[in-house]
Parts: C-alpha cells; structure tokens; sequence
C-alpha cells in the first residue's frame, strides 16, 4: 500500500481525528519528490494509532523501524519510522510538540520491543518525556547531567563535577 | 529464593555433602539440601573488560553461575556525532561518519552520502556505484573475519583469531592502496567517490580471493567445524523470529533467526540488483534455529557471497573504463527543506540514516539508527536464566560495536 492508501484506511479506523498527508521535499529544478512524505498524527492518539497499525491485517507494521524526534526551533517532530516485513511497504509518521520544557506524549514500548531503548534516547538528548514508559531513564549521558544536547539552544554545562568541560586552545 | 532458571546444564541440586543444621547466621538456602547461604549477587562486567568489544558495562544479578538478568548500560562513548553532523557542512561531515563504526566505515560513508544525494537529486555514475560496492563487500569481509575471530577467542580459541586477523591484513593492505586508510576510509563523497583504483589493484584484489578462498576453508576445518565450538554455541541465546522483528534486529542476527531478509536483495539500492549472489540463513544447525551458532554461522556464509560479489563487480566494472568517478557537486551542498530516510545493509546490518535539512549548507538533523544500538536493547531479555560464560558467547555473537551504539 502506498502511504495515499494507508491515510484513507487509517482514517476510517479514527473518525474525527485529523490525520494529514503532507509531501515531502521538491527538487527545485524538476518539481520531482525526493523527501519523504509523511503522516501527521495527533499527540494524544499515537499509541492507538501505532496498535491499530501493527495488529490489523493490512497494515501489518511489525518493525518500528527508527523512532528519533527534531528540534525545529518553534516546535519539536517526534518521527516514526515503520515497516512491515510482510507487505514489504513503510510509513513515517510524525507528531508534533510545543517546544516547552514539559513536552511529552503517549509512550508505544509496549507495542515494539525496540521503542524502550529508542524513547529513552529521545528523552535523553531532547527531553521530551514518553508518559506511561516502564523504564524511562538516561541512557547515553549520566543521571545527573543537566540540559538537553540535542535542543538548538543548549549550552553546555562549564563543569561536571569538578571536571571542566571545555579546555583552553592548543594553539595559543 | 527463586529456584535458579532451568538451564539444561545446571546441575538441578548442588551436591556439597554437609549434613546438619546450618551454621549460625547463614540462612538456609531455599528448600535445597545445602545448609549454605545463596543471595543474588551483584557484578559489574565492564566497562573495562576485554569481551564487551568495547567499552560497555553490564549489571550482572547473579546467583553463582546462572544469572538472573544482565543489564546493558550504555553510553561511555557517547561523543555526539548527530550534534556535530548540525554544525558541519554536508561533505564536512564525511570523516565523522567514519567513527559511527569505525569496523564498517564504508557502509556508513555511503549510508550518509546515498542520503543526501538522494534529497539533494545527485546522480552518480555507474563506475563510482561499483567503485562503492567493491570497498563495502571488502569491509564487510574484514567486519566479519574480526567478528568471528574474536568471537573464537571470547570463547577460548586464539588460534583463529590470529588466523583471521592475518586475512584481515591483507585486506588492509588492499584497502590502503585505494584511499590512504586503513580503518576510517572516508573514501566515498557525495557524487562519488574520491579516487579511482590505482592500476592492476583489481588484480590485486583477485590474487587474494583466490587465496582467501581456501583459507576459508581451512577456518571452518579450524573453528567452524570443531565440537567445541559447536557445543559452546549450539542452542545458548537463541532469539525467535518474533522478537527479532519486534526488538527490531537487522542484519546477520535477523537472518540468524532464519527470516531471509537482506535489504540488498530485497530493497535493492546501488547496484546490487545487478549481482548475483544468495541471502544465507540460519537453520538451527548446531542447536536450535536463532542461536549463537546461527548468527556465527550466517557470517562465515555472507563472507564467501561477498568474495562472489567482488568478483562480479571486478568483472562489470571493466566495461566501464574512462567513466567519470565522482559527478560535478556544488562548492555548499544546499538540498531542499525536507527530509529522508535512507535504509541500507551495512556489516551489522540495517543502517538508517535519517536526514533533515533546513534549506542551508548545514544539516538541520542527522540520525543514524544503527543494528547494534537495537541488538543490545535484547539483551536484558534473552540472558535471564542464561550462565555467566554464555553472555560472553551471546555478546559476540550479536557482533556488537561499542561506538555504533553510542556514537
């Protein structure tokens, strides 16, 4: 099923809910599509959208294939990537966030084994929190880091624990 | 107390030969005949140890030597190359591609630069496509021979370890003379890649299969076929397609658990669709299907394709005489705003590479989501009730690469 397909079907299982198609990237030159045209899905219903596409015959999404999230300065994209080894087709979905310090949606571990581990990155480097995660900890920088790298406006702490985190010039 | 996990090897009642009450201040172990204290224990294995293959810890809950979970714990060289790919210009950023794995350094160049040819509408030649496949199927042979070395000496066999790494030289070697390098190539750019072969490489090239081949063979008289080995590995770890697919592992470990799925077969991309080679598969020869020996074993198989597949490219690639190998790019790659994800096979497996660009001459974001980021988030789930000696066994055999997890 090509992602036109997959929108009309999905909406017949969600009535009232907006779920948009938007194009992806034109070559300037061409008009021809390179990006990836993706689904805009709401934040509240994330998790019944992902259960319904895994678990109904025709979507058969059984591989969440990469879960990462943008800093787009004036909003946050969580993207989904998913795949079915079945129907051998894909989908990217996207929610988006309001970027504030208490951005947070519904969590899908319990859909795919992989989300965990994926989520947990997410929160890590952007704080974005995954409500309902059973194990929702760091898991690249330490506990007690302060900041969200991956956030356009983050500033790196002068210090962690004593040890500096920046170093003078080798050249001067 | 748990009764220890069932483990066709442990043993159902220790056997001490102490009779009587037990000692004061012990507490007797529950409902055994040993008038000895049991508690779980708690092991750090790592992050300095040598067969993590990297720098990697795991909490180890064990009672004596059957364990009751091992948990990952990640991030010890987490160096923040998705930030760096934010502050460098498209070509910039190739040698830090490099670093994701460095075992695989092809695959991800070529992962990073078939992603921004793609959204920015690049076309590259034909010469500089086989240019490409010819160094990655050299990288995966020298991945793989290192991963089914070590894996042997994890184990306890250094002989072939050496055996491996004497093979792994001579591709070095090979690879050097192509572009300078012999670990981090950053030899392809986008629209190429950034030097031709040097004259009578290919020949080069073909005078070591023709060797590798047969010392292959003596590998498998050596390691692949001895009872040892098979009974180390034979039905420890074993993953079912279910959960392959649902912890989404890629690559070997997926065809280990006998789903034969290889992207360059089956979302065939480069030029791929043009060689001829098979997708090997696990068959639970040594145990049960998806165990170690599987994943091992697939390995062993894909580096004999591989030697298949050079010798098609060497072949093809001579009609291409006096083609350009690299196609005229712009000084500041500025592809349109959007975004892509590009899937491709690398040594470990699916390498996804996720691109978004802002319309600038800097990446808005770039992801690379790697097989052994997802290969590790199992193993808190497969090593509950394994032994301690078998999640040094289970670790290499999902051939995992430190800096690719947390790049």
């Amino acid at each position: 099923m090509n992602i036109q397909e997959i929108s009309k079907k999905l909406a017949e299982h969600f009535p009232g809910i907006s779920i948009e198609v938007v194009e992806g990237a034109k070559n300037p030159v061409g008009g021809v599509v390179v990006g990836d045209t993706a689904l805009i899905v709401p934040a509240d219903h994330i998790q019944k959208i992902c259960e319904i596409l895994k678990n109904v015959d025709s979507f058969s999404f059984d591989c969440l294939s990469n879960l990462t999230a943008v800093d787009k300065k004036d909003r946050f994209e969580v993207v989904y990537q998913l795949f079915s080894y079945k129907h051998l087709h894909s989908i990217t979905l996207k929610v988006i966030l309001p970027r504030d310090e208490g951005a947070h949606l519904p969590t899908v571990d319990t859909i795919w084994g992989c989300a965990n581990w994926l989520e947990r990155e997410v929160y890590d480097l952007f704080g974005i929190r995954f409500d309902g995660s059973y194990d929702l900890r760091r898991i690249m920088l330490p506990d007690d880091w302060i900041g969200y790298p991956l956030r356009k406006d983050y500033k790196e702490q002068d210090d962690y624990h004593g040890i500096s985190t920046t170093r003078p010039s080798l050249l001067q | 107390m748990e009764s220890p996990p069932q483990d066709h090897r442990s043993s159902s009642k220790p056997q001490r030969g102490v009779e009587g009450e037990a000692p004061s201040g012990f507490a007797r172990g529950g409902g055994d005949a040993s008038p000895y204290r049991t508690e779980e224990m708690l092991l750090n294995m790592g992050p300095q140890h040598p067969s993590t293959h990297g720098v990697i810890r795991f909490v180890v809950k064990t009672d004596g030597e059957v364990m009751n979970v091992a948990i990952p714990d990640v991030g010890y060289l987490h160096r923040s190359i998705e930030k760096i790919a934010e502050k460098a210009t498209y070509n910039g950023f190739m040698p830090w591609t490099d670093r994701v794995d460095y075992l695989a350094a092809m695959n991800c160049n070529v992962a990073y630069a078939m992603a921004v040819e793609k959204l920015a509408s690049i076309q590259i030649t034909r010469r500089a496509e086989y240019l490409r496949v010819i160094a990655m199927e050299l990288n995966r042979i020298i991945s793989h021979l290192l991963s089914v070395g070590s894996l042997g000496m994890d184990i306890g066999a250094t002989t072939p370890f050496i055996h491996a790494l004497r093979e792994r030289e001579k591709v070095n070697d090979l690879i050097e003379e192509l572009c300078g390098q012999r670990l981090t190539y950053n030899y392809a750019r986008v629209g190429g890649v950034i030097y031709d072969m040097t004259p009578h490489w290919d020949k080069k090239v073909l005078t070591f299969l023709d060797q590798f081949e047969p010392n292959l063979n003596e590998f498998d008289r050596l390691l692949t076929n001895n009872k040892i080995l098979r009974k180390r590995l034979g039905g420890i770890g074993v993953i079912s397609p279910e959960d392959a697919i649902s912890y989404n592992l890629v690559g070997p470990n997926l065809r280990g658990s006998g789903l034969k799925w290889d992207l360059r077969k089956d979302i065939p991309y480069s030029v791929y669709p043009e060689l001829d080679f098979e997708v090997p598969v696990g068959n639970g020869e040594a145990g049960e299907l998806g165990d170690c020996f599987d994943r091992f074993m697939v390995r062993i198989k894909e580096m004999r394709e591989s030697s298949k597949i050079l010798r098609q490219c060497f072949e093809k690639i001579r009609s291409l005489e006096g083609e350009e190998y690299q196609v005229k790019v712009p000084k500041k790659i500025r592809p349109p705003a959007g975004d892509v994800y590009v899937r491709t096979e690398s040594t470990r497996g699916d390498l996804g590479v996720y691109l978004v660009s802002d319309g600038t001459d800097k990446a808005c974001r770039v992801k690379f989501r790697t097989g052994s980021f997802t290969a590790m988030s199992i193993v808190e789930k497969i090593s509950r009730g394994m032994m301690v000696a078998d999640l040094i066994a289970f670790i290499a055999s999902l051939d995992i690469v430190a800096p690719e997890i947390d790049r």
